[in-house]
């Protein structure tokens, strides 16, 4: 089994050492090929010629962190619905009845964010 | 000549001559991506010229056709400018990861029927799991730049990227169901019959839209706006850096094709189950389907920003989570219903 399934992924570990060498290789050669003569003012951040006001990392909406707390809640859900939709004819009724309970509750949640407005975008 | 087979076949048996033959097929598959993406560029400029009565790229050899590789080498002589502010380490990291990342889902992608490097019985689940982790690539470079522009644009693109993918991997299960398999190869023998886009056509263009936003395409494109955030996440790169996230983007876009093409459009068949007409063709047949079905798909990517206006944010994120989302879960709620009521499951290997 476990020889199996080195056999499979193994050239997928390949090809990911040869990706990240070939890109590796496309960087350092133009390190190596131009030439690098930096100085205050090419260094600085971009910000339409003024100099930077302050440091970019500053507060930030907090709707993008209301997302990604959203995201891992419905990637979760499609996490647990892919072994269910392969398995789907072993399990029967049974098995689509108990999901439908779990997309039940999930969705009574997604209801209440959905009023809550925590989708609006303003 | 059957010495040289079987020379070759004896050679391929000894340890470093299994390991020669795999990296030889890896690069026959990495070269011929990267080619591809080096002419979707090119592909791409000459559709916008020719849609907007231009006559696009056409100095650098016959009809323009070097010009993509004028333009690499033109990146390659150009200084890696690497901001006062930044951290270092990720922002040189981040286009590698980006680029990577683009290439190495190619590993389980079948090509024809025989024709696949690593045919994982998780093709799907491998394929979904490797393009999240395009998020990363994104989010590093703009955190990573000291730059308001760039961080502004990371920002977005995370979450669009993110919220995009729940519709996408909703879409997915719908296919799953039809399928009964995770094996990409079974996916597409599964639709020898009737290919998935007809019983899920709207989640086929469901599935087109949120790859639109999956890889920061217009009119999704956003985490770039060149007219408000000056190239976004990428604002800070220059040389190959900055064509390490150029190139992956466009692998990205040639990759969301290819699943497309897999999961809805029958992969390598061919319609009406057409057979090959030269016999001796017969094993480029299936090649000759799968690129030319990925090649029309991005022709669809590149016809949409040549006619479409940008997405304000709020619609975008409006269209994934209040449009799609609920969307495709009914949909998967009712092929799941429709599969059990009348006990017409897929059969798997057939």
């Amino acid at each position: 089994m476990s020889s199996e399934l080195i056999q499979t992924y193994f050239p997928v570990f390949v090809f990911l050492l040869l990706a990240i060498g070939m890109s590796g290789v496309m960087i350092g050669l133009s390190f190596l090929l131009a030439k690098q003569k930096p100085d205050a003012e090419k260094l600085s951040p971009y910000e339409c010629g003024f100099d930077p006001f302050s440091d970019a990392r500053h507060k930030f909406d907090v709707r993008f962190y209301l997302v990604s707390i959203l995201f891992i809640i419905f990637d979760l859900e499609i996490a647990f619905l892919f072994p269910w939709a392969v398995s789907l004819g072993a399990i029967g009724m049974f098995g689509f009845w108990s999901m439908m309970v779990f997309l039940g509750v999930l969705t009574i949640g997604f209801i209440y964010e959905w009023r809550k407005g925590a989708l609006e975008w303003e | 000549m059957s010495e040289l087979i079987e020379a070759f076949n004896t050679f391929i048996q000894t340890p470093i001559g299994a390991i020669i033959w795999l990296v030889a097929r890896i690069f026959a598959i990495m070269v011929p991506v990267l080619l591809g993406v080096a002419y979707l560029i090119y592909a791409e400029r000459k559709v916008l010229a020719a849609m907007q009565l231009r006559m696009g790229p056409n100095v650098v050899g016959p009809f323009g056709l070097f010009q993509p590789f004028a333009d690499a080498l033109k990146l390659m002589g150009k200084e890696t400018i690497i901001p006062s502010g930044a951290n270092r380490f990720i922002f040189i990291a981040a286009p590698m990861l980006t680029f990577f990342l683009s290439l190495v889902s190619w590993a389980v992608i079948p090509f024809s029927d025989k024709l696949v490097l690593a045919n994982v019985n998780v093709g799907v689940l491998y394929l979904f799991a490797v393009s999240s982790l395009a998020v990363y690539g994104i989010i590093m470079a703009g955190w990573a730049s000291n730059s308001k522009y760039a961080f502004l644009g990371g920002l977005r693109s995370a979450a669009q990227m993110v919220s995009y993918e729940v519709s996408i991997g909703l879409v997915i299960i719908n296919v799953l169901l039809l399928a009964g398999s995770l094996n990409l190869s079974d996916i597409v023998r599964g639709q020898t019959s009737m290919w998935y886009a007809i019983p899920l056509f709207p989640m086929f263009i469901v599935f087109f839209i949120s790859g639109l936003a999956e890889t920061n395409r217009a009119p999704f494109d956003l985490p770039e706006g060149e007219s408000e955030l000056v190239g976004g996440f990428n604002v800070e790169y220059s040389s190959m850096s900055f064509a390490l996230f150029f190139l992956g983007e466009y692998a990205n876009m040639i990759l969301m094709s290819g699943m497309t093409v897999i999961l809805f459009l029958g992969g390598w068949l061919a319609p009406f189950n057409w057979q090959c007409p030269i016999e001796f063709l017969e094993p480029l047949w299936g090649i000759f389907w799968f690129t030319s079905k990925i090649c029309f798909m991005l022709f669809m990517f590149l016809w949409v920003r040549a006619t479409l206006p940008r997405y304000r944010y709020d619609q975008l994120m409006r269209l994934g989570w209040k449009v799609f989302l609920p969307f495709s879960l009914i949909y998967v709620v009712g092929v799941a219903g429709y599969l059990v009521s009348t006990g017409n499951f897929p059969k798997v290997g057939v």
